[in-house]
């Protein structure tokens, strides 16, 4: 794989006439994970669609640039909150579902790999349908996984799943990814905490780039300074939705 | 067994009516014949009866088989070509404006009194609720799987044939159930407008020379006849659905 690039986004957005979100401009830092934290409704979800050239109600006025030139929208892999699986599908048709879909034939150790890799060896034929929430979103980071991609678009991944398993995947998911250059949405103060190498809370005012903890993600749920940084973080997030 | 129980009670609730309505009135048997006559009008018809209904039978399935293809070979069509939805829609609207009845007459001149003229009643009148439910189902694909699609720089032709059609299959389901009740009205008015075989001309038959009782017998075995074949193409559906989702229905 090639050097992740880090990307840079830069515009504006509105909706209807109605401005979504002002000027702005966030980077997404080579080979590392970019917390974007705020309230629903805020713009999150429109930034990652439209680094990812999907569909959003907006019209967008800007540039979404990589660092080596060359084009985003087609080197990055893209996980949402639902999981997106196909239930007619079995687990290991799912995670090879991007070869299937351009044409190619999928590498069978590349999956083997994978599989291993999300301890979902002995689930390979199963459909969706007979795994847990927690399974089946750690076949959706399979899937994303197996694109091989530079760029990893996630837009709160975790947030339907309980708080244990939500902890165990960010700690897989970190494990996963190293390397990979990460956009994470989230609203969740604690997430954005735990994993962020950067972490920039958005509100209708615009991006705040904030302090992250010293220690290396993924960080201990309860490390002290991660605590604090989620307090902050929340806090700030009540001040700016006033 | 119990879930044939309420099937049967409503049989017999249904009989003894009918039988009361007999004994009451008193109506000669060539307007209203009582149930015992029939079952003994039946049993000494079940040769006859036997043919026919192979024969209406027949007109089904192929109706079925065809009407389902064609149904579904257009809603594909619809779905991946705005020029096919431009050109084609407002026909499917107009044809289902015209009463299909009305196209009996014409279908049998052109196709003769056999067979085909029967079978093309029953494709006719099958074929937009299976076209238009299947279409309906090919264009409402979950977004998400769009998307995910796009960022796998997914193929046109793989989205429809992985994603698109596999998505839209219960709905594809849901127009075949339809289908299996439509079908055998479709033969029938066929037989009805000009045939020498079948349970629609056995009825017309029986009807003309005042043998009410066998027109009956032949009624009753087109019901069942129905019924079973809706049954079959549930059953089907279902099982259809139940490994596809990998889920299987609550009973
Ligand atoms: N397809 C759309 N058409 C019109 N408005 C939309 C569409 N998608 C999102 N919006 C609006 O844009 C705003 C921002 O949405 P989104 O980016 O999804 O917010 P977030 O992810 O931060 O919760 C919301 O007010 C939402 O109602
Ligand atoms: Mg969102």
């Amino acid at each position: 794989m090639t050097q992740a690039p880090e990307i840079t986004f830069a515009g504006q957005a509105t909706i209807d006439g109605a401005t979504l979100f002002a000027p702005l401009t966030l980077s997404l830092r080579p080979g590392q994970w970019t917390c974007l934290l705020g309230g629903s409704g805020v713009g999150k979800s429109t930034i990652l669609r439209l680094i990812a050239d999907l569909e959003t109600g907006a019209t967008f006025t800007g540039t979404i640039l990589a660092s080596d030139t060359k084009p985003v929208e087609n080197r990055v892999a893209y996980m949402a909150q639902e999981d997106l699986l196909l239930p007619w599908a079995t687990v290991a048709q799912n995670i090879t579902l991007g070869a299937r879909l351009r044409g190619e034939t999928p590498d069978p150790s590349r999956l083997a790999d994978l599989l291993t890799r999300v301890r979902l060896t002995d689930h390979a034929t199963k459909k969706p349908a007979e795994l847990s929430g927690g399974q089946r979103q750690r076949v959706a980071l399979a899937r994303t996984l197996m694109e091989d991609k530079e760029i990893i678009l996630l837009d709160e991944p975790f947030s339907a799943l309980d708080a244990q398993t939500r902890a165990d995947m960010q700690d897989l998911a970190a494990e996963l990814l190293r390397g990979k250059t990460v956009l994470l949405v989230t609203h969740d103060p604690a997430e954005a905490a735990r994993l962020g190498h950067a972490i920039e809370v958005m509100s209708p005012r615009g991006l705040t780039a904030c302090a992250t903890p010293s220690a290396s993600a993924p960080r201990n749920v309860d490390d002290r300074e991660t605590l604090e940084t989620q307090g902050a973080l929340l806090k700030l997030l009540r001040e700016q939705s006033t | 067994m119990t879930r044939y129980l309420p099937a049967l009670i409503a049989t017999v609730f249904a009989v003894t009516v009918w039988q009361a309505i007999v004994s009451i009135t008193g109506l000669p048997k060539f307007i209203l014949p009582g149930p015992a006559l029939v079952a003994e009008t039946w049993w000494t018809n079940r040769a006859v009866i036997a043919e026919h209904t192979f024969i209406t039978f027949i007109e089904v399935m192929i109706g079925l088989v065809l009407g389902a293809l064609l149904g579904a070979i257009t809603a594909i069509q619809l779905a991946t070509s705005r020029l096919a939805r431009m050109l084609v829609q407002p026909m499917l609207v107009f044809t289902q404006a015209l009463p299909v009845f009305a196209l009996a007459p014409i279908l049998t001149l052109w196709l003769g009194y056999g067979l085909w003229s029967k079978v093309a009643m029953a494709v006719l009148i099958i074929y937009f609720p299976v076209t238009s439910s299947f279409f309906d189902g090919l264009m409402r694909t979950p977004p998400g799987y769009l998307d995910l699609a796009k960022t796998m720089q997914a193929t046109p032709r793989a989205v429809l044939w992985q994603i698109r059609i596999p998505a839209a299959l219960p709905s594809l389901a849901s127009g075949l159930r339809l289908a299996a009740v439509y079908a055998p009205i479709g033969a029938v008015i066929g037989e009805w407008v000009g045939a020498s075989k079948g349970l629609g001309y056995l009825m017309l038959l029986a009807n003309g020379r005042a043998k009410t009782d066998l027109m009956f017998a032949a009624m009753l075995t087109l019901g069942v006849l129905s019924i079973l074949l809706h049954w079959a193409v549930r059953t089907a559906t279902v099982r259809l659905e139940e490994s596809h989702s990998g889920r299987s229905r609550a009973q």
